[in-house]
């Protein structure tokens, strides 16, 4: 069986004209997907090929690891609920509700890759655009510490790069791409000019381009610690106030590296700037499937897009205060849900470290370094494969995950409304 | 079953204006007779239908970027959860949650999202679904839409008219909302259009076309609403003359011209700005075929957002606050500003005096809503302030004594000395907007009509009687009393399915492949998910 | 400067993204996240050919990985994001959210 127009839950390029091909209860084929769009969906069967759930390590039923998991959160003082940034939005909203319910800090994987875009948002705001106007209008891209050829594989051909466009008649020749990075990356095949930076001088290369933009004669010495000279700023400047619409799309170089808020505030302020001279937008790359769509849940439902805490009853936002690496990194959480991803692997090793000492509960497709750690282990079916849903573009464009794939395995959705339910018992027991 | 007895009842579109009678309730609708049930005692009170609000932001991709990024808004209002709710945040970008049961405690049980771009609407959708209580519906932004613009330029009446029925069902939207027409289009490439005449980029098409043929198609398809106008340069002095130009363009075809308040400004500058209001009251009242909302501001904090993105640059560059720009692919843009409206700034007064003055010079209530274009003008819950402004001219006077004087030299509000009454405030505030809107079981209290139904004391200051309902009644069942919610249920979404030739699909699936990024199979949202509770309204083509 | 003083960045790459859905314990994803890359000149100097083990420190933690030359400048290491790089990395935020994952000064011993 063959299925048309999928959209595809791995990455924030959320590309939505993939065809898969069904037998027998698998997926034997994907075509227009790139490689780890490939992998993800080849990834998956309808087999039973795990236990519904693992309690300290031992085979459970899904009501048995539903039970303890309601205990563990329900008793905890401060239970952290993390992750969340590859399922679809209405298992978020679950996720959020049961934060609510449980007075607990929610946060997602945008804290350790675009929250500082989304802090810089809120100092300086950010002017930005759809991915179909960089297809349709964009003669200037400059990538900033982003590496799409390895991070977002179709996003030079599908969004930014190659397609021709409404304003853009001959494609990939109307266009000029700039790569800024501290290292030759994949990426710097794809541009024309390849700018290499010195390591955490982010900030002073973007300030010394606001400068020029704004007409301030800068010496060389003013720059010479950017790994950039004053004329090949001058030059991007000048690309920059003289192209029809540029875009600035940045990554984590930027939000990772020293400076971090700064990075991206300056990234969205040398922009701004630029609207006195031409149009242009800032988009930041978000990564993984729908971390966008847990950023918009978070914001409707509390107003805030990540590091939520509920303590008090009502929602409160802090970085550094209620994000997970600082609430895991002071031993601060006391129990933790972890729902679609994989924080023992990724989060620094002091953070990681307390997720193995406290009682975790992992909601996850497949095993992984938190699983293993994890004291109640539930399998869930995939989102976009065995479970659908909303997911968001990394440009908070809304899509319609699919399931076409059956699976033995509950959603997300499903475990956590029922982890809700028992919750609501037990409070209104005490 | 529910019985309210003694109450004094205004219902304007039954023409009841203040009579004692009963009102009764059944399975969620009014009823000529309830024997049994719940009773209660209006004896001192007044009952009116729900509250409807008729224009206001309150979800979707632009007012979700405007709570991400004012975390100092909401630090001004924390919403506690409840056994029975869940906890939110105010103050003027509201959560979903704290929107939802905060326009019930005023005894609002219906609202109309004022500005969805189609690309979007599955987020408008999910928002409108976390809203508690409220019945909902959205108006889809077409006033630059790519298709549009092209059938128009191809004078395709008949494709422009097919295109827009397909694209409010593919949306699940309700009216055709227009926003600075041509201008959004040109904003693309960082420009504006400052007359009628001036042509959209994409395609050379005026404001003036665009107007007038979306004002066809809405009367041709039969929509239940009014195309709903947000008109080019909104926010700028002289503005109320292509205000006036915009309605005089549509002839006797019916026009909404929303937050009329924004575009009443006469003057050329900043140093004599002053109030268009006398001229556009004057217009409205001569023409039936127009209806306006308000747009009233009230000093404090705002955040302003629209899909007028050149003016929202303007506003930043005239303020210096932070700033959101969202151009959207084939359709539409939008800002977001952050902004505060002060009592001593000479502009800002005379903005708040427009808006008094467009409510009291305009003669038939039927064609004046109330609204702050929440949260542009002001939060929606600064409501019952601008009642009593209206209600109450010396308590009006007294404000406009602590105001700059530019509200009394630059406006003709010192000089009115109307007061609303409480059947005109039912009507601006319920059976007006339910009217305008076609929605038919809504804004009043007949048999058939849903039970929505709002009690307040009558209380001496008539700020503190809207601001705390004693009972707010919603399709039959109490939601909240005295202030409290008392039950948290889910309410409906408002659609309009006027039907088209199927041809359309292919007559914009070429162009909708090549500029879109979007398959054309995964644009159109599915009704299952996303108005899980709706309620089609039926169109009646002429 | 004593010589293994190299500059880390972590990130994402195409093998570690298609590993992980491979599965954490499969081979791929392994490999992917226990190598660093170096620029030539480095491991020339450090005295590194391709596929030598080399122990990674930082003021937070220590790794022991496989190096592999890489077009990268003089002075600079790259480790894709995984268990290892976590190692790297401390849990201090300065109230951002975000831990210090990239420009990390780090020693680089290898291991005879």
């Amino acid at each position: 069986m063959q299925i048309d127009h999928v959209v595809c839950a791995f990455c924030g390029c959320v590309c939505d004209d993939l065809t898969v091909t069904l037998e027998d209860g698998r997926v034997t084929g994907v075509k227009q997907a790139c490689a780890l769009g490939r992998a993800w969906l080849l990834g998956h069967s309808a087999e039973a090929d795990q236990p519904p759930a693992l309690i300290d390590g031992q085979p459970a039923s899904l009501e048995e690891a539903v039970e303890v998991a309601a205990q563990i959160l329900s008793q905890a003082r401060y239970p952290l609920i993390y992750g969340l940034s590859s399922t679809y939005c209405e298992a978020q909203r679950q996720a959020v509700a049961l934060a609510d319910l449980l007075g607990a800090t929610i946060d997602c994987c945008t804290s350790v890759c675009h929250g500082p875009s989304g802090i810089a948002m809120q100092v300086v705001g950010e002017p930005t655009c759809t991915l179909g106007e960089v297809k349709n209008r964009a003669d200037l891209l400059i990538y900033w510490g982003s590496n799409p050829a390895e991070s977002h594989p179709l996003h030079f051909a599908r969004y930014a790069v190659t397609p021709k466009g409404l304003f853009i008649p001959r494609g990939r020749k109307d266009r000029t791409v700039v790569l800024v990075d501290v290292r030759p990356t994949a990426s710097a095949r794809a541009a024309d000019i390849f700018l290499q930076i010195k390591p955490g001088r982010d900030f002073e290369c973007l300030w010394a381009l606001r400068a020029l933009i704004r007409g301030l004669d800068l010496e060389e010495s003013a720059v010479a610690d950017t790994g950039l000279t004053l004329a090949q700023l001058q030059d991007l400047a000048g690309r920059m106030k003289s192209c029809r619409f540029g875009v600035l799309f940045v990554g984590q170089g930027l939000t990772q590296s020293r400076g971090k808020q700064m990075n991206t505030a300056a990234a969205f302020m040398l922009v701004r700037d630029l609207y006195a001279h031409t149009k242009f937008a800032v988009i930041p790359m978000r990564g993984h499937g729908n971390v966008t769509g847990i950023d918009n849940v978070l914001s409707w439902q509390t107003g805030y897009p990540f590091g939520v805490n509920f303590s008090r009853g009502y929602p409160r936002f802090n970085p550094g205060e209620f994000t997970a690496v600082d609430v895991l990194g002071r031993g601060e959480a006391d129990a933790a849900l972890i729902v679609a991803s994989d924080p023992v692997a990724t989060l620094p090793r002091v953070a990681a470290r307390r997720l193995a000492q406290i009682p975790t509960v992992a909601l996850d497709t497949h095993g992984s370094e938190t699983t293993k750690v994890a004291r109640v282990v539930i399998t869930t079916a995939p989102a976009g494969i065995s479970a659908e849903g909303t997911i968001y573009r990394m440009d908070n464009v809304p899509l319609r995950l699919r399931k076409f794939l059956p699976s033995p395995y509950p959603s997300d959705e499903e475990v956590l409304g029922r982890i809700v339910e028992r919750v609501t018992q037990l409070r209104a027991r005490n | 079953m529910l019985r309210i007895i003694n109450g004094e009842v205004y219902d304007p579109l039954n023409g009841v204006n203040g009579e004692v009678r009963d009102v009764c309730a059944a399975d969620g609708k009014i009823v000529s007779e309830a024997p049994d049930g719940k009773v209660i005692d209006a004896q001192g009170m007044v009952v009116m239908p729900g509250g409807i609000e008729f224009h206001a932001h309150v979800a979707g991709g632009k007012v979700n970027a405007g709570r991400k990024m004012r975390p100092e808004d909401h630090r001004e209002m924390a919403i506690p959860r409840t056994p029975l709710t869940r906890s939110g945040v105010g103050h003027t970008v509201p959560s979903t949650f704290a929107t939802g049961y905060h326009f019930a405690q005023l005894g609002y049980t219906t609202v109309m999202e004022a500005a969805g771009p189609p690309l979007g609407a599955r987020h408008v959708h999910e928002e409108l679904n976390d809203i508690p209580i409220l019945d909902k519906g959205f108006f889809v932004l077409m006033g630059n839409n790519y298709f549009v613009l092209k059938f128009i330029a191809e004078g395709d009446f008949a494709r422009l008219k097919d295109y827009v029925a397909w694209l409010l069902e593919a949306t699940g939207g309700y009216a055709i909302k227009i926003v600075n027409p041509a201008g959004v289009d040109t904003w693309k490439w960082g420009r504006n259009v400052n007359s009628l005449d001036d042509p959209a980029d994409t395609f050379p098409v005026t404001p003036r076309q665009i107007v007038v043929n979306l004002a066809r198609v809405q009367q041709e398809l039969g929509l239940p609403h009014t195309i709903h106008v947000h008109c080019n340069n909104l926010g700028v002095p002289g503005n109320a003359q292509i205000t006036l130009q915009t309605m005089q363009a549509v002839g006797d075809l019916p026009i909404h011209v929303t937050h009329a308040q924004f575009n009443g400004y006469g003057g050329t500058g900043w140093g004599d700005f002053h109030s268009g209001a006398p001229e556009l009251a004057a217009y409205v009242n001569e023409h039936k075929n127009v209806t306006v909302d308000m747009g009233q501001v009230v000093f404090g904090p705002v955040t302003t957002m629209t899909a007028d993105g050149p003016w929202q640059y303007r506003l930043y560059q005239l303020s210096g606050h932070k700033w959101v720009n969202c151009d959207v692919e084939m359709e539409t843009s939008a800002g977001i500003v952050p902004y505060r409206f002060s009592k001593r700034n000479a502009v800002n007064a005379v903005q708040w005096a427009v808006g008094l003055e467009l409510a009291l010079l305009i003669e038939d209530p039927w064609r004046v809503f109330l609204t702050t274009d929440h949260p542009n003008g002001g939060p929606f819950h600064a409501y019952p302030d601008i009642i009593k402004l209206l209600l109450d001219r010396d308590h009006r006077a007294e404000v406009l004594e602590g105001v700059h004087r530019g509200a009394q030299k630059r406006s003709s509000l010192k000089d009115l000395h109307r007061e609303y009454s409480l059947f005109e405030i039912a009507i601006i505030t319920r059976a007006g907007p339910a009217r305008a809107l076609g929605l038919r079981q809504k804004g009043h209290l007949g048999p058939g009509a849903d039970a929505d139904i709002a009690i307040y004391s009558k209380a001496a200051d008539p700020k503190e009687m809207f601001a705390r309902p004693r009972y707010v009644i919603k399709a039959g069942e109490i939601v909240a009393q005295d202030g409290r919610i008392v039950q948290d249920k889910p309410g409906r979404t408002f659609y309009v399915a006027p039907g088209y030739d199927r041809q359309i699909e292919s007559a914009i699936r070429d162009d909708f492949e090549k500029y879109y990024t979007v398959s054309f199979e995964n644009y159109p949202v599915q009704f299952d998910h996303y108005l899980p509770h709706r309620v089609a309204v039926s169109c009646v083509r002429e | 400067m004593p010589d293994g003083k190299l500059t880390l960045i972590t990130g994402r790459s195409l093998k570690q993204g298609t590993g992980l859905n491979k599965g954490k314990d499969s081979s791929e994803y392994r490999e992917a996240v226990t190598t660093v890359e170096m620029n030539g000149g480095d491991m020339t100097r450090l005295g590194l050919c391709d596929g030598d083990l080399v122990k990674i420190k930082t003021s937070h933690g220590e790794a022991t990985v496989q190096c592999r030359r890489a077009e990268l400048p003089e002075g600079m290491a790259f480790i894709a994001y995984g268990p290892l790089s976590s190692c790297l990395i401390g849990a201090e935020t300065h109230a951002s959210g975000m831990p210090d994952s990239k420009g990390l000064e780090v020693e680089m011993e290898r291991i005879s």
